[in-house]
């Protein structure tokens, strides 16, 4: 009886949105006199960032301080329309219409800036700090703040726009099934190690690496948070989870965390994640979005490192010691394959 | 453990950026980390109401009759809804987008066709009273034969799950029993194969768990109007169908939500909104509806079990030639979202593979379970699992390295699709090549040269001569297997190009810089003066420097006090927006 080291891998792309298009996202923003802005959104924070993720789109097309910026999701009387948070669209769709409204909003900044400096808008810049000025004289200069006032009771001009990105729904040809899909598509691989028990049959992720190529991290904090969470469920879904273990057989249902297997603190593994960025030319700053792939290959990295380890192939998940040790036993023992370098 | 690779695909990218790019802490992180983040079980009522439903113990039965007397008499009950107070109690959610037939009730009527089916909504002065009065209603059943394996199910004569849909599928542009993809000749690729990769994969249906449970608290405004305070993941999709279900203008609702307690698919459904609004209606009081644990465990919406068989044909040098992929998605019941993730799926094939023949046939099957769901990744994450694990077989059949494998039939530029369009913006390589070195993962020098950026295009980017059929005619199961009807010339296509938009400052897949606002970093002194806008991807602005990923966000940023110090009345706005809800 012996622990197995085995080592697999997986490479996926995905797809951002709904792929047949017809998922609009709306966003306004306004200044307050003050040059303090806020951006209206009906997106959700489900954890992921919403807010965060368009704040900093904002900000960066704003040409203000992040700090200056907030995001107000999600109220149906005062946000306006969008479709939600899923299909890893928040960061493309809502991303791109946050753009689409501070760039309009910027638009009114600068002439009210202009009107100030008597200047023409566009030989301004912003410096992200909270002052416009002329482009190459930065003594000629006045104050988001100040430009804001200005507008707002000397000018009377609002400092605020509306951004809309619909990508248009697309027909699907029911023979062959083209269609127009989305457009943006990130990419992953990802090796992961494990130790196989041949007698229990448990599975124990040893490591994982991976790239993760998302056009670009716009807060690189939180792509970690998305990818290393979802890292985690995937090694939930390919070890651990499911409400009927023995599926189509819907009965053994658990009814509460005591019940429901996922990995604890001690069964996670380190995780070292590279990020590449190949921005989508439709993309907010060509960003993608982590959101819902973080999990993807990790399934079958597992399922292809338990083969690697004892030799079972295990098609139907979970991988749970169960099926790992039938599968040993149906071979007449382990049958570890060739090793792949790397200490695995 | 999180690092850049900025050096790969640096001429495609403007890295001048002053906040995109920095991991600043978030917005809303103060109030998480202290527990004071507001979700929607935060909102006190006064007079608040708790509704519970009555579910179904059965997995398909007729309802032959319900009796709420006893419960009606029950302390603290206020209301019991039934079927037939729900406005329109037939819906099916992606009506919104006009995809698919209104399939499912709110409150069961005449049958039920899985265990855990609403079927009476009691509404209490407390949960204890609704729970209790719960156990007091009286439904009779007849039970009904049940199918729970998606093969089963789409067999003649199987147990007719959902009476809109009597032939357990669900129906694709009203003519197909599944979602086809055709792409050249499969039968005649899989003649030239060296090797004949064919196998099963099943996914396991998942619950989402999310911390906070599925709810709402509905409660009626002033001016005829309802608030409701939602964990819904599409506000104005919840909006939608909760309007639509009780015959409601959309603004007579007032949806607030916004921060959510973890959703990953399962708070798509609305499965609380329309109940709790309809009870604050005929109650005139607020009423709460919330999940426990063993109800969002049980019956609230899992991932979708889906069966994936693959055939694959390989060459003896590792090319993939041929592929074809027959799934089927356990939808449960009803459709929710399962004919989405079906499209989705289908566009997906084969992967990230160029392979020059490809079929698919995607099948969404009803069966007598809790109807499935979105759920993160959902139509990709099961297809994934098998398509990659086949392709560890693959490598293994031809002799091949598994990265090896993928690098050889990854697809690149300018390659065409199966779906009838040409990639674009393709990055696979990069991230193989990436991991191997990472890893350890010897990869040969031949393999280490490829890019995503050459070798596509040319006989990659044709689209070839595909025979097309004329199986799987609704409600014809005989005509599930034949021969093609006639052949779709190469380079044939139908579907008219969508206007695609591009981003200002941006060229078909090889984008100039993103559309970015000019910045000039902040100099003291005029002397000091740098060329207002310079696309050096390796040099940050200096106002803010890498370091910053690592740093709580910088304070209040140090701007200039400005030339002429304003202060007016303006000033009492600001403390106005300061106390909106963030």
């Amino acid at each position: 009886m012996a622990r197995h080291r085995g080592r697999g891998m997986a490479s996926v792309n995905y797809p951002i949105g709904m792929n047949l298009g017809g998922d609009p996202s709306q966003a306004l923003i306004h200044s307050n006199p003050d040059g303090k802005f806020t951006v209206a959104l009906s997106a959700i924070d489900l954890g992921q960032g919403m807010k965060q993720v368009t704040r900093q789109v904002a900000a960066e097309t704003l040409g203000v301080p992040m700090e200056d910026v907030y995001v107000d999701t999600a109220d149906s009387d005062t946000g306006p329309h969008d479709m939600g948070s899923f299909a890893s669209r928040g960061t493309h769709r809502m991303g791109n219409a946050v753009i689409a409204a501070a760039r309009e909003a910027r638009g009114v900044l600068l002439e009210a800036a202009a009107e100030e400096l008597e200047v023409n808008a566009g030989d301004l810049v912003t410096d992200g700090r909270g002052n416009i000025h002329v482009k190459g004289a930065p003594s000629r200069s006045i104050t988001v703040k100040a430009t804001a006032q200005a507008a707002q009771f000397k000018q009377g001009k609002t400092i605020a726009g509306r951004g809309i990105f619909l990508i248009p729904l697309s027909t699907v040809d029911p023979q062959t099934g083209e269609l127009n899909p989305n457009t943006a598509f990130a990419h992953a691989c990802l090796v992961a190690d494990v130790e196989v028990d041949d007698e229990t049959g448990e599975v124990t992720v040893l490591k994982m690496a991976s790239a993760y190529e998302l056009g670009r991290a716009i807060n690189p904090k939180m792509v970690e948070q998305q990818l290393v969470g979802g890292a985690w469920m995937g090694i939930s879904h390919a070890l651990y989870e499911t409400p009927e273990p023995y599926y189509p057989d819907p009965s053994h249902g658990p009814r509460d965390f005591n019940e429901y297997l996922m990995p604890g603190p001690g069964d996670t593994a380190p995780y070292s994640v590279t990020i590449l960025e190949r921005p989508a030319p439709d993309g907010p700053f060509g960003g993608k979005g982590p959101g819902e792939m973080c999990a993807n290959p990790v399934l079958p990295a597992i399922a292809n490192a338990v083969y690697n380890a004892v030799g079972v192939r295990v098609n139907d998940l979970p991988i749970t010691p169960e099926k790992v040790l039938r599968g040993i036993k149906a071979n007449g023992g382990a049958r570890p394959q060739p090793r792949r370098g790397g200490g695995g | 453990m999180l690092e850049f690779r900025k050096d790969l695909f640096a001429a495609e990218r403007d890295d001048n950026l002053n906040i995109v790019g920095k991991g600043a802490q978030r917005q809303d992180m103060p109030g998480h980390v202290t527990g004071r983040s507001p979700f929607f079980d935060d909102h006190a009522f006064e007079g608040l109401l708790h509704l519970k439903v009555v579910r179904s113990p059965h997995h398909h039965a007729r309802i032959r009759a319900i009796d709420t007397t006893a419960a009606e008499r029950a302390p603290g009950v206020k209301r019991i809804l039934r079927g037939a107070d729900v406005p329109l109690n037939k819906n099916t959610l992606l009506s919104l987008i006009n995809f698919g037939k209104d399939d499912e009730p709110t409150l069961a009527v005449s049958k039920v066709s899985y265990k855990g089916e609403p079927v009476v909504a009691i509404i209490a002065e407390t949960e204890q009273q609704a729970l209790a009065a719960r156990a007091l209603v009286r439904v009779d059943y007849d039970v009904l034969p049940h199918v729970f394996d998606v093969e089963e199910a789409l067999k003649p004569g199987a147990p007719v799950v959902n009476e809109t849909y009597p032939n357990n599928y669900f129906e694709y542009h009203d003519r197909y029993d599944h979602s086809k993809l055709r792409f050249g000749d499969v039968d005649r690729a899989f003649a030239t194969a060296d090797f004949i990769v064919d196998d099963r994969y099943q996914m396991s249906p998942i619950e989402h768990a999310p911390t906070e449970t599925n709810g709402s608290i509905a409660a009626p405004e002033q001016n005829d109007r309802f608030v409701v305070h939602s964990c819904a993941q599409g506000l104005f999709f919840s909006l939608g169908t909760a309007a639509k279900i009780l015959k409601l203008e959309s603004n007579r609702l007032h949806f607030i939500g916004g921060t959510v307690g973890g959703g990953f698919g399962g708070k798509v459904d609305s499965l609380t909104e329309p109940l709790s609004i309809l009870g604050a209606m005929m109650t005139g009081q607020p009423v709460r509806y919330v999940l426990d644990r063993e109800e969002e465990m049980l019956y609230g919406s899992p991932r979708g079990a889906e069966r994936i068989y693959i055939k694959d044909g390989i060459l003896r040098d590792g090319r993939i030639v041929a592929r074809r992929i027959r799934s089927y998605f356990d939808a449960g019941a009803y459709t929710r979202l399962s004919s989405y993730a079906a499209i989705k799926c289908t566009a997906h094939l084969p992967g990230p593979y160029t392979i020059p023949n490809v079929s698919a046939d995607i099948y969404v099957a009803y069966t007598n379970r809790c109807p499935s769901t979105a759920m993160r990744g959902f139509g990709i994450t099961a297809v994934d699992f098998a398509l990659e694990v086949h392709m560890d077989k693959g490598a293994e059949a031809c002799g091949m390295d598994p990265m090896e494998f993928r690098i050889l039939n990854a697809y690149r530029d300018e390659d065409m699709k199966a779906h009838r369009r040409v990639a674009k913006n393709t990055a696979l390589i990069e991230c193989v090549q990436v991991v191997a070195e990472k890893a350890g993962w010897p990869l040969s020098d031949e393999a280490r040269r490829q890019s995503s950026l050459t070798g596509g295009g040319g006989a990659r980017a044709l689209i070839p001569a595909t025979p097309i059929d004329d199986n799987g005619r609704i409600g014809r199961p005989e005509t599930r297997t034949g021969p093609a009807t006639e052949t779709l010339p190469a380079g044939a296509m139908r579907i008219p190009m969508t206007k695609q938009p591009i981003m200002e400052g941006s060229a078909e897949a090889r984008p100039t810089p993103a559309a970015v606002p000019q910045y000039e970093p902040y100099r003291p002194t005029p002397a000091s003066m740098p060329p207002a806008y310079q696309p050096m991807p390796a040099a940050p602005p200096p106002a803010m420097p890498p370091t910053a990923a690592t740093a709580p966000p910088p304070a209040a940023a140090p701007a200039p006090a400005p030339a002429q110090p304003t202060q007016h009345g303006a000033v009492r706005f600001s403390s106005v927006f300061g106390t909106r809800r963030r």
